[in-house]
């Protein structure tokens, strides 16, 4: 009777001016004990949340950047992240962590989660998904 | 699910005119996940004017009608100081104010409905 | 599967409705509620966006939060339909996932 459903975490919205991508982190990392079919989804200003070198030192909060590269440990190796949000935004892949996860179907190879994606790629993908939440 | 909380955006006066309809058509809600700022529509503390609204004392009735599961998550609570008298108790607060029919739990409560459910839907800004 | 897409927020505030649009795939639907309502509206800088997206995609606008706002339904951009909560309901019982563009 348990079937897996496909769940995407949506996120549009850059880190630290809100807790919108602290707290949807923090709804990843519970939901990865539930063994669903996870995938992740940064576009418009989510692109923004997956910036390498972020010091917050000076604003006094908590930097909370190093989760992003802890989610290969809870199983999340689907993380799309779509090109035109990035574009608009002056950025590339290389302005990004980079992230992976083991493979342990592949004798634990390292492999990189970050897919980076299309708008309509990223469309198809959201249209074939259970369950979607947007913070 | 409930992203905000109340007065200050419409997302929690939305969700409850959505469940009060579903329920009014005989479907099941089989929970109402408060998260982020959402978690202050269960305090019991709240006086709003007496004119308009009261937005926990809606949800508290729709609850007590239907029986249904309004769930606040526990992590966003402590933050925002929402609080039972076990949370109270074990952080050494000296109050809780959780609202009658609200009840603190963990984000799992969040994706299990989103397993156990036909349908989710997020309310926020 | 179609999805139904919600969007909550003014085109003139947020980017919701632009987004939405932009992953709205063909057969999907759009319900625009609270401050998204303004995205029905005719004659506006994102009508035209609007009624292009008609052609594949189909629109609802929650008629309780536009009575809100005092705006009437003449005010609209033709095709568009005009639910209540129990039509809310409907969609997102009659399609097969719901995405918020907050």
């Amino acid at each position: 009777m348990s079937e897996i459903k496909k769940f995407m975490y949506v996120n549009r919205k850059a880190p630290y001016g809100t807790i919108y991508a602290l707290e949807s982190l923090e709804v990843v990392l519970i939901g990865a004990a539930f063994d669903q079919d996870v995938s992740l989804a940064f576009l418009d200003d989510g692109v923004f949340q997956l910036t390498k070198d972020q010091d917050t030192s000076g604003i006094g909060m908590k930097n909370f950047s190093p989760t992003y590269a802890a989610l290969g440990d809870y199983d999340v190796t689907k993380i799309y992240v779509e090109k035109e949000s990035l574009e608009e935004r002056g950025l590339t892949l290389d302005d990004l962590q980079h992230l992976t996860y083991e493979d342990e179907d592949d004798d634990w190879a390292e492999k990189d989660s970050i897919r980076l994606v299309t708008r309509e790629e990223l469309a198809r993908i959201m249209d074939e998904q259970d369950v979607l939440l947007s913070f | 699910m409930v992203n905000e909380g109340p007065y200050n955006h419409q997302a929690s006066d939305s969700a409850y005119q959505f469940t009060k309809a579903a329920l009014e058509k005989g479907h099941e809600i089989f929970r109402v996940f408060f998260y982020h700022d959402g978690v202050y529509n269960g305090t019991r503390l709240g006086v709003p004017p007496q004119d308009d609204r009261n937005i926990t004392q809606l949800w508290q009735e729709l609850a007590e009608q239907h029986d249904l599961d309004l769930v606040v998550c526990v992590a966003a609570a402590q933050r925002r100081g929402i609080l039972d008298p076990d949370e109270a108790k074990r952080h050494g607060k000296d109050a809780d104010n959780i609202a009658p029919r609200f009840r603190i739990s963990g984000l799992g409560q969040l994706i299990e409905a989103g397993i156990k459910a036909d349908r989710l839907v997020v309310f926020g800004d | 599967m179609a999805m139904l897409h919600t969007v909550n927020k003014s085109p003139f505030e947020r980017t919701a409705l632009q987004s939405c649009l932009g992953h709205a795939l063909d057969g999907a639907s759009v319900l625009l509620f609270e401050d998204g309502v303004y995205g029905a509206l005719k004659g506006t800088g994102v009508s035209g966006e609007v009624a292009e997206a008609m052609g594949r995609v189909k629109f609802y606008v929650l008629g309780p939060d536009l009575r809100a706002r005092g705006l009437r339904e003449d005010r609209l951009i033709d095709g568009i339909q005009v639910v209540g909560y129990d039509g809310f309901v409907d969609l997102v019982t009659s399609h097969d996932n719901v995405q918020a563009w907050l």
